[in-house]
C-alpha cells in the first residue's frame, strides 16, 4: 500500500477537445505553435491569421484564380475600352450591316452598320455597373433583414420569414419584370428591382449563419457584460458569418448579371443605343439566321463573365468551408 | 507472463519502432517517434496521453485508417506476424472485418443514421461471417444479447437516434465483436459518456473480455479508466512512448516524470483548496513539428540536466518488465511536488447571504410535451462560498446557472442577488447587479469571438464592466486582468485561433471578472481541458476566489474537482435538487442513494476501492417524469410501493456545525448511513453480480 501515493486515488484526465482525430490534434498543435512564436505572427496592420490563410489558399486555388483572371480582364475592359476600341461603338461606322467578321470588322457589323468587336468590349461597361451596385443593394439588405430576424427570432421573424418565402415561390424573373414594367425601364430602377429581389434570398443565408452563431458561448458573454444588441448584431456577430456573405455576394453577382442582361434583351431595362450585350442579343436574334456575329459575341462575351464569376463563387467556397 | 518490450514478439500485434509524420502546407511533421510496444494474446494494453500526443494516430495506424496525409516513414505493424505497413487493401479488408475491429469515440456519429440497428450488425455477420439474411440478423439479435442490450429483438428495429449515447457504444461493440476478432481497438471508449453509463460501459468490456479472447488496445486519456482496465500501459508524450509497465505500477511509482506529474496535477481525495494547491506539469506541449535535441520532456522537466537536452534518452529497463525513457529514472520517486506556497487565507467577512434561490422552475413547451428543465429548485449561496453542482447530463445543471445569470427566462420562483430582486432576464437587470454577476462556459473553443483579439475583448468587458475611468484607466485594467489570471502581454494581440484551449479559458475568467463580480458562474470550465491545463486555472481560479472573496456556482461532471473546490456540494437529478450540504458530508454516507452510485461509479487508480453500485436503465426521460421519488426507476435502495407513489420528504442528517445536509429520500440517515458504510467496506470482487436489487 506504501507504493500509493494518495495523489494516485483519482487519476482522471478530463475530457478532451470533441476529437483527437489526426486532422485536429495538428489543428491544435499549429495552434500551441502559434502561440509560441506570437511576436511574429500578431504583427499589427497585417491580415490576421485566418484571413492570410484564406487569401494564400485562394491563391492556390486554380478554380478561384481562373475566374478571377477572366474578371479582371472584364472589370478592366469596361474601365479602359475607350482606349482601345477601334470604332465608337455607338456611331454607325459602315455602310455595310450585318457584315460576317472581317479584317476591318474583327466581329463583322450589326443591323445598323455598327462594328460588334467594339459594342462587345464596350458592353461590359453598362453590364458592370448595374450587376455590383444591385447585388451591394441586395447584400445590404439582406444582411439587416438577416441579422435582425436571425438575432431576435420571434413572431417579426415568423412574418418575414414567410414573405420571404412567398416572393421565393415566384421565379424571380417574373417579380422583376412586373416591377420594372410598373416603374418604367431605366438603369437605376434595374439596378434598384434587383438589389430589392436579391434581399430576401441574402437575408435567408445570413439569417440562418447568425442562427448558428448566435447559440455560441461568446455572444451569451456578451449579452452578460451588458452589450447592446445592436454592438452583439454588428460587432459581434457579423464579423464571424463574412464567409458565408462573401460566398453570397459572389453568387449574386452572377445572377445580377445574369437577371441585368435578361431586363435589357426583354427591353424592360437598358435601353438604346446602349452597347449592352442583353439589349444587343435582343436585337441581333432576329437575324440569328443570316448573321450570327451580332448574337453570338455579345453572347460569348456574357458567358465568360458569368462563368468567370461563378468560378470565383466555387473556389470561395471551396476554401472558406475547408 | 509479460515479455520485455523491444523483444521480438509473437503476440497479438506487435509494434516496431514506428514512426508516423503528417504532410501539412509541403511541411513534414513528425507525430509518432520509434514507437514500440507489443501485446500478447487476451491481454489489455493501455494507452495514456494528453490530447494531441499521437494516441489516436497510434489506433488508426493499427486500423489501417490513417488520413491520406500521414506517412509511415519506418517500423512496421505486425499482427499475428502479418505486417499490415505492407499488406494490401483487399487483405486488409479481410484483416479488419475477421482479425481486428474498432470502437470509436463518438459512437453516436460512427453508426449510420439510417440504417436500422439490426441492419448494421447483421450487416457484419453478411460480408465477414458468409451468413445470410435471416441468420445474419439473428446473429445480430444474439450478439445484442451478448452486450447486455435490454429486449434485442426490438432494438434490432430500431435507428442509432432512437439509444442512448450508453446503448449506443453498446451497439458498436456487438459490431465489433461480431466477428470474434484477435484484436480490439477502443479510442476513448466512454469519453462524452456520464460517469454511471461510463461505469456500466467499463462492467462490460471486462465481462466481454472474460468470454472473448480479444486482445484490447485500450486507449484514454483517464488514468483511472486504464488502470482498471488493462494489465499493462504505455504512456505517449509528444509523440513518444516515454514509460511502459504494469499499470498498477506505473501509476503508483512512475519512472518518469511526465507519468509522475501526470498523476500528481489531479486532485485526490484528500486534498481541499483550503489547504493543498494542485501541482500543474509546468509548460506546454512541444508544438508538432518542431526539431527537438535531446529528450522531448527536458523543457518541462523539473530533474532536466545538461545531458537531457544534448541526448535522446534510449529506453532503459527502470523495473521487472517496465521501461522508461529517462535518464534519471531512478530519481523520479524522490522528485518534491512542485507545489507554490499555500494561498494566503482567505479573505474572512461575516457570513453574508449573497444569492437566494426559491422555487425556481423552468418548463419548455406547452401540454402534453411540456419538458420541466428544472422543478422547484431553491438553493443559497454566501458570499465568498464555492457551490458545487453535479448530476448527470440533463439534469438541468446547465438550465440553472442560466437562469440565474439570466440568459434563460425561468418560467417560476424568485432569485434575490445580494438582498435584491433580481429580474428574470439579463437584459431586464441593473447594471450594477449584472456586472456583479458573471459567467464562465464550457467550450474554450466558442466562448471567445472569434474574430476579436484578446485585448479587443478584455477592453471591452473593462470598459462595460467597470464604473467610467478614461482609456488610460481601461487599457490598465485591462493589463491588470490580464496578469491576475497569467496571461503574458503578447497573448493579448492574439486572436482566439492561436490560443491554446487554456489561454483561452483564461481569457475568458479574466473577463467574467473585469467588473469585480460577487458570484461567478463556472459551468464546467475545465471539461474541454487536459489535466495539467486543469490544474493550473482550477489554482486560478482558487486564487481568485481567496483575493477577491468571490462565490462560485461551479458545475461540473468531475466529482473529484468538485470535492477539491466546493465548500458545500448540490446533487441534481431530473430537473431538482435531491441532495445539499456541506462537501465531506455529501461525500461521506449518509447520503442520497443516486450519490452514492455517483461516486461509486467514479474511475480511482486507488485499489482499496470498495464494491461498486450499478445503475440499472438510463435517465428516464423529463417529459415524462417518474411518480414519486424520481430516481425510483434506476434506485439501488429502492424500497418498494412508497417510493414509486410518494414524492420523497426531505432527510435532514445533522453531522457537524455550519449548514445543514440534507437529501430527499424516504429512508433516513439512522438507516441510510450504517448501509452505505458496510457497501464501502465490502471488497470489489463482485464485478459478475448484476446490479443491486432493481
Amino acid at each position: 500500500m506504501s507504493a500509493l501515493p494518495p495523489s494516485l486515488e483519482h487519476g482522471e484526465l478530463p475530457a478532451p477537445p470533441p476529437s483527437d482525430r489526426p486532422d485536429q490534434i495538428l489543428g491544435a498543435e499549429l495552434m500551441s505553435a502559434a502561440s509560441l512564436s506570437a511576436p511574429s505572427l500578431s504583427a499589427r496592420g497585417l491580415p490576421t491569421g485566418r484571413t492570410r490563410e484564406v487569401l494564400r489558399a485562394l491563391w492556390r486555388s486554380k478554380t478561384f484564380v481562373i475566374g478571377a483572371a477572366i474578371v479582371l480582364f472584364w472589370v478592366l475592359d469596361a474601365i479602359f475600352w475607350p482606349l482601345f476600341v477601334p470604332y465608337d461603338p455607338e456611331g454607325l461606322v459602315s455602310p455595310m450591316t450585318l457584315q460576317p467578321p472581317s479584317a476591318e470588322h474583327l466581329f463583322g457589323t450589326d443591323d445598323l452598320g455598327r462594328d460588334i468587336f467594339s459594342r462587345t468590349l464596350a458592353g461590359a461597361r453598362p453590364t458592370l455597373t448595374v450587376a455590383p451596385l444591385a447585388t451591394a443593394i441586395g447584400v445590404a439588405g439582406g444582411i439587416l433583414v438577416g441579422l435582425f430576424t436571425g438575432y431576435y427570432r420571434g413572431i417579426a421573424d415568423d412574418i418575414v420569414m414567410r414573405i420571404v418565402d412567398a416572393l421565393l415561390a415566384f421565379p424571380l424573373i417574373i417579380i422583376a419584370v412586373l416591377v420594372m414594367s410598373i416603374l418604367g425601364p431605366s438603369i437605376t430602377n434595374v439596378i434598384l428591382v434587383i438589389g430589392i429581389v436579391f434581399t430576401p434570398i441574402v437575408a435567408r443565408t445570413v439569417r440562418s449563419a447568425v442562427l448558428v452563431e448566435r447559440q455560441r458561448e461568446y455572444v451569451a458573454a456578451a449579452k452578460l457584460l451588458g452589450n447592446s444588441d445592436l454592438y452583439i448584431m454588428f460587432a459581434e456577430i457579423l464579423p464571424n458569418i463574412m464567409g458565408p456573405i462573401a460566398v453570397e455576394i459572389t453568387i449574386r453577382l452572377g445572377y445580377a448579371i445574369f437577371t441585368s442582361a435578361t431586363l435589357s434583351f426583354l427591353a424592360l431595362g437598358i435601353q438604346q443605343p446602349s452597347p449592352d450585350w442583353g439589349l444587343t442579343i435582343s436585337i441581333g436574334r432576329v437575324f440569328l439566321q443570316t448573321a450570327p456575329s451580332e448574337v453570338l459575341f455579345p453572347a460569348a462575351a456574357l458567358a465568360t463573365l458569368i462563368v468567370g464569376v461563378n468560378l470565383i463563387a466555387d473556389g470561395l467556397r471551396q476554401v472558406l468551408e475547408e | 507472463m509479460h515479455t520485455p518490450a523491444g523483444l521480438p514478439d509473437t503476440g497479438a500485434l506487435g509494434i516496431e519502432h514506428l514512426t508516423i509524420s503528417y504532410l501539412r502546407r509541403e511541411r513534414v511533421l513528425p507525430v509518432l517517434t520509434d514507437v514500440s510496444f507489443h501485446i500478447e494474446p487476451g491481454e489489455a494494453y493501455g494507452l495514456v496521453g494528453e490530447s494531441g500526443c499521437g494516441k489516436t494516430t497510434v489506433a488508426m495506424a493499427v486500423m489501417c485508417y490513417l488520413p491520406a496525409n500521414a506517412r509511415i516513414e519506418a517500423g512496421r505493424i505486425r499482427l499475428q506476424g502479418i505486417d499490415l505497413t505492407t499488406a494490401g487493401q483487399a487483405q486488409l479488408r479481410s484483416l479488419r472485418g475477421n482479425r481486428m475491429a474498432m470502437v470509436y469515440q463518438d459512437a453516436g456519429s460512427a453508426l449510420n443514421p439510417s440504417l436500422t440497428v439490426g441492419r448494421q450488425i447483421a450487416e457484419v455477420y453478411r460480408f465477414h461471417g458468409g451468413l445470410d439474411g435471416g441468420a445474419a440478423m439473428e446473429a445480430a439479435g444474439a450478439m445484442l444479447e451478448t452486450v447486455q442490450i435490454a429486449d434485442p429483438a426490438r432494438m434490432l428495429r430500431r435507428y442509432p437516434h432512437e439509444l442512448s449515447g450508453g446503448q449506443q457504444q453498446r451497439v458498436m461493440f456487438a459490431m465489433a465483436l461480431a466477428t470474434n476478432p484477435d484484436l480490439l481497438v477502443l479510442d476513448e471508449p466512454t469519453t462524452g459518456l456520464d460517469t454511471t453509463v461510463e461505469a456500466e460501459v467499463l462492467d462490460l468490456v471486462s465481462r466481454l473480455r472474460s468470454k472473448f479472447s480479444a486482445s484490447i488496445l485500450f486507449i484514454s486519456h483517464n488514468l483511472g479508466i486504464v488502470a482498471r482496465m488493462c494489465e499493462r500501459v504505455g504512456v505517449l508524450y509528444a509523440g513518444r512512448l516515454i514509460e511502459e509497465g504494469p499499470s498498477r505500477e506505473i501509476f503508483s511509482d512512475p519512472r518518469h516524470p511526465y507519468t509522475l506529474g501526470l498523476t500528481r496535477c489531479v486532485p485526490n481525495r484528500i486534498m481541499r483548496k483550503d489547504a493543498h494547491r494542485l501541482d500543474p506539469i509546468a509548460g506546454s506541449l512541444p508544438p508538432l513539428g518542431l526539431a527537438v535535441r535531446g529528450c522531448v520532456y527536458a523543457p518541462r522537466c523539473p530533474i532536466a540536466r545538461s545531458r537531457c537536452r544534448e541526448e535522446d534518452p534510449p529506453a532503459f529497463a527502470s523495473g521487472a518488465s517496465r521501461v522508461s525513457r529517462c535518464f534519471y529514472h531512478a530519481e523520479v520517486p524522490g522528485i518534491p511536488p512542485g507545489v507554490e506556497a499555500l494561498p494566503s487565507a482567505r479573505a474572512e467577512g461575516a457570513a453574508e447571504e449573497l444569492l437566494r434561490v426559491e422555487d425556481l422552475s423552468k418548463r419548455y413547451g406547452v401540454g402534453a410535451n411540456q419538458v420541466v428543465a428544472l422543478d422547484d429548485v431553491s438553493i443559497e449561496l454566501e458570499a465568498g462560498e464555492i457551490l458545487g453542482l453535479v448530476g448527470e447530463s440533463g439534469s438541468g445543471k446547465s438550465t440553472l446557472a442560466k437562469c440565474v445569470v439570466g440568459l434563460l427566462e425561468a418560467s417560476g420562483g424568485e432569485i434575490d442577488f445580494t438582498g435584491r430582486r433580481l429580474s428574470r432576464l439579463a437584459d431586464w437587470r441593473k447594471p450594477e447587479l449584472r456586472r456583479k454577476l458573471q459567467m464562465v462556459f464550457q467550450n474554450p473553443d466558442t466562448t471567445l469571438n472569434p474574430s476579436h483579439t484578446a485585448r479587443r475583448i478584455l477592453t471591452r468587458a473593462a470598459r462595460l464592466l467597470s464604473t467610467g475611468g478614461s482609456p488610460a484607466d481601461v487599457d490598465q485594467r485591462v493589463a491588470a486582468l490580464a496578469a491576475a489570471v497569467q496571461l503574458r502581454p503578447h497573448h493579448l494581440d492574439l486572436k482566439p485561433s492561436f490560443l491554446s484551449g487554456g489561454l483561452k479559458q483564461r481569457v475568458a475568467i479574466a473577463r467574467a471578472f473585469a467588473g469585480s463580480p460577487a458570484l461567478v458562474l463556472c459551468d464546467e470550465p475545465t471539461s474541454a481541458l487536459d489535466v495539467s491545463v486543469q490544474a493550473t486555472i482550477l489554482n486560478l481560479l482558487v486564487d481568485l476566489q481567496t483575493k477577491q472573496r468571490v462565490a462560485y456556482l461551479f458545475i461540473s461532471h468531475d466529482l473529484g474537482v468538485v470535492r477539491y473546490l466546493a465548500d458545500r456540494i448540490a446533487v441534481m437529478y431530473l430537473g431538482q435538487i435531491i441532495e445539499i450540504g456541506p462537501a465531506q458530508e455529501v461525500f461521506s454516507p449518509p447520503h442520497h442513494p443516486y450519490t452514492e452510485a455517483l461516486l461509486s461509479a467514479m474511475p480511482t487508480i486507488d485499489e482499496s476501492q470498495g464494491a461498486r453500485i450499478k445503475l440499472t436503465g438510463t435517465m428516464p426521460n423529463p417529459a415524462n417524469p417518474p411518480s414519486g421519488c424520481r430516481f425510483h426507476t434506476r434506485c439501488p435502495r429502492y424500497l418498494g410501493d412508497i417510493c414509486r407513489e410518494r414524492e420523497p420528504p426531505w432527510q435532514e442528517d445533522h453531522q457537524g456545525a455550519g449548514k445543514a445536509h440534507r437529501y430527499r429520500c424516504h429512508i433516513p440517515p439512522a438507516d441510510l448511513g450504517p448501509a452505505q458504510r458496510e457497501m464501502i467496506s465490502r471488497p470489489a470482487d463482485n464485478d459478475e453480480r448484476p446490479g443491486a436489487s432493481a
